[in-house]
């Protein structure tokens, strides 16, 4: 039995269906990345397996509880991080972990505290307000407050948003020694970087889930060429590239321009066709798709994702 | 755990330097604002005399009127500056004492001529300065009449004012503040970790409400500290009677407080449902400015279910009527039906799963 398993889950807030059924597993000790953009219904079905919402319709177990009947063990075996969270800004960092501690019943051994190596980290700050630690180093805490209980399934709520590179790598390591030491985590992000750090991830889109792998075979899966675009006005560039008959799609990505095409045509007839509207000085490259741009393809062709799903 | 919550919740205040400052200073200052500065009564009106001659009896009224709290006795002037005088704002009144003032006295045929002249812009000034030049006047003059004040005008502003205030201030600190922490948890999503923990919702909402209940009682102990010291209410044995009611209304004042934060998902919403929705209908329906009597039929009504209306109402009995503690008994009761009540209900709302 998976750590979390659920089934058709859906959830509606009046008129607006907000999950509109998700199934999913995931084994003890991986990483489970929901990736998606805001409003996809990725907060809201985190909130549902940590009880705090309850279900439309569907089923669900965490740890083998179920999520209707339950809730009040589950609470005490999951850690959970929400959207948002800040802890207790005008709290000292020692305070807040104290709390947080208390709150969680446990008996605060040295031992629990070189376990999390976070909380070792924060003891030269345990004098300072939360309110007044850097982004990356309130995550860390909070990471650490959500860990207290020593639980075996982390629920994190996009904890890196926000959050400096140098900080989310290091918190992103952490994650990892986790899972290393057994515990399941659940993650929410919208940074397609970390999605490749997961084991599996799965593409939310409008209360759905349009596919659910490991990174990798996302990536192998993807057979069509993808072309990167680089030239000295960006906006005109994909104005026109966008104009050209034969452009299935082409969106920004950092600093380029990433392009499919419709099968059985090159690249040279695009040069051809950019020179002529006044684009020059352009370079197009064929590069492997990364997972930014097969959750791309996957929301604007939702017809594809059923038959990737089967 | 509670032990955890409630000195999280303490060090919360107490971090709050700002807000802590206002929570104990609003009770002095409302209190010395309307028991001071605020007094509808008229005091220091400044009375300047014009007179030919300065006789016996004329410079008795003087003396009268120079000793009375209520005036303050400037000095004789001639009758040409009369207008000057008034006008430059020197004088709140003139008393007038025609030529044969003295004479007339002498005389019980003849009624004795005094004119008073006062600046009416503001009316009900004016006529509260003719009104009481007229008792003394009257007392000085015509001895056989003496006048009794029946009440004592100097202080009754003052104190009528006090359970008023006293509902307004703990519902203003209870209700609206508890609310506003509440909903700061769920803002900044710590309430959303709170629920999700082992800890039962019950322990999350009393822990709310012990350090808060804790600041009104010393709120409490001020408020009458300052009626007793500043304002001299003669209150005598009162005083337990008052505090058990008054710590009732703290009680549910809080669960209010309580209500609200589950029904705001913002502090600006918690601070304006605590002012609009519990304040405004405080201040007009619980007789603390408008008596009740004189409302129609309909907001009489409505009175019956502002807690504020029974808590000012005990309190008045207690405090200045100076009735005993089985006077309040009807208001003791309705108090602590509605406590119940919305301790009840807000803890239901509060404990319910979202769905």
């Amino acid at each position: 039995m998976g750590t979390v398993t659920v089934e058709n889950l859906k959830k509606s807030f009046g008129k607006v269906q907000a999950i509109a059924g998700i199934s999913f597993e995931t084994v003890a000790g991986e990483i489970f990345g929901i990736i998606g953009a805001d409003g996809a219904g990725k907060s809201t079905l985190l909130q549902i397996l940590v009880t705090l919402l309850t279900p439309s319709g569907g089923s669900g177990t965490i740890l083998g509880y179920d999520i209707f009947k339950d809730y009040r063990k589950i609470r005490t075996l999951v850690g959970y991080m929400p959207e948002r969270f800040s802890l207790y800004p005008d709290l000292t960092v020692e305070e807040n972990l104290q709390f947080f501690t208390k709150l969680f019943n446990v008996r605060q051994s040295s031992e629990d505290l070189s376990l999390n190596t976070f909380a070792r980290q924060l003891i030269p700050f345990k004098n300072r307000r939360a309110g007044k630690l850097s982004g990356g180093m309130k995550q860390k805490l909070a990471l650490s407050c959500a860990l207290v209980h020593n639980p075996q399934l982390l629920i994190l709520d996009e904890p890196t948003r926000g959050v400096d590179p140098i900080s989310r790598t290091e918190f992103w390591q952490k994650l990892i020694s986790l899972r290393d030491s057994g515990k399941t985590i659940i993650v929410t992000t919208s940074y397609m970087d970390e999605a490749n750090l997961c084991d599996r991830i799965a593409f939310c889109d409008q209360g759905r889930f349009l596919l659910t792998d490991s990174p990798q075979s996302i990536i192998n899966k993807e057979k069509e060429p993808i072309y990167a675009i680089r030239g000295s006005n960006m906006f005109r560039l994909l104005q026109t590239v966008r104009q050209w008959e034969r452009t299935k799609a082409c969106y920004t990505f950092g600093d380029t321009l990433h392009l499919r095409i419709d099968k059985g045509y090159s690249t040279d007839e695009l040069l051809h066709f950019l020179k002529n509207s006044g684009c020059p000085d352009v370079s197009i490259q064929a590069i492997k798709a990364n997972i930014e741009d097969c959750f791309m393809q996957l929301v604007n062709n939702p017809e594809k994702a059923e038959t990737t799903i089967n | 755990m509670l032990a955890a919550f409630v000195k999280k919740e303490t060090l919360h205040i107490l971090r709050d330097k700002r807000t802590i400052l206002i929570v104990l200073l609003i009770p002095i200052i409302l209190l010395v604002l309307f028991g001071f500065a605020l007094s509808l009564e008229l005091k220091n009106i400044d009375i300047a005399i014009i007179a030919e001659h300065r006789t016996e009896s004329i410079r008795q009224l003087a003396e009268k009127i120079e000793a009375n709290p209520y005036f303050t006795y400037k000095r004789v002037i001639n009758s040409g500056e009369s207008d000057e005088c008034l006008r430059r704002g020197d004088a709140d009144a003139i008393i007038i004492f025609s030529k044969d003032f003295e004479k007339s006295l002498q005389r019980p045929t003849d009624k004795p001529v005094i004119e008073i002249i006062t600046d009416a812009s503001n009316p009900m000034n004016s006529n509260a300065a003719i009104g009481y030049l007229q008792s003394v006047i009257a007392g000085s003059i015509s001895p056989i009449a003496e006048i009794h004040m029946l009440y004592n005008p100097q202080m009754s502003s003052a104190y009528t004012f006090v359970p008023g205030l006293m509902g307004m201030i703990f519902l203003l600190i209870c209700a609206m503040i508890t609310s506003i922490s509440i909903v700061r948890e769920k803002e900044t999503g710590t309430m959303q970790v709170l629920l999700v923990s082992p800890a039962k919702p019950i322990y999350i909402v009393v822990a709310k409400m012990i350090p808060y209940c804790i600041l009104s009682c010393l709120n409490l102990v001020t408020v009458l500290l300052l009626s007793k010291y500043l304002l001299h209410m003669p209150v005598e044995n009162g005083w337990l009677g008052v505090c058990l009611i008054s710590f009732l209304y703290i009680i549910l004042s809080l669960s209010l407080g309580l209500l609200i934060s589950s029904i705001a998902k913002n502090q600006v919403m918690a601070l304006v449902l605590s002012a609009v929705v519990l304040l405004m209908p405080i201040m007009m329906l619980s007789g603390m400015i408008f008596p009740i009597e004189n409302m129609p039929w309909l907001l009489q009504e409505i009175s019956y279910i502002v807690p504020a209306k029974w808590y000012i109402e005990a309190v008045k009995k207690l405090m200045i009527e100076g009735l005993p503690f089985r006077s309040i008994l009807t208001e003791l009761l309705v108090l602590l039906g509605m406590t119940l009540f919305l301790v009840i209900i807000s803890l239901k709302i509060f404990n319910r799963k979202k769905d």
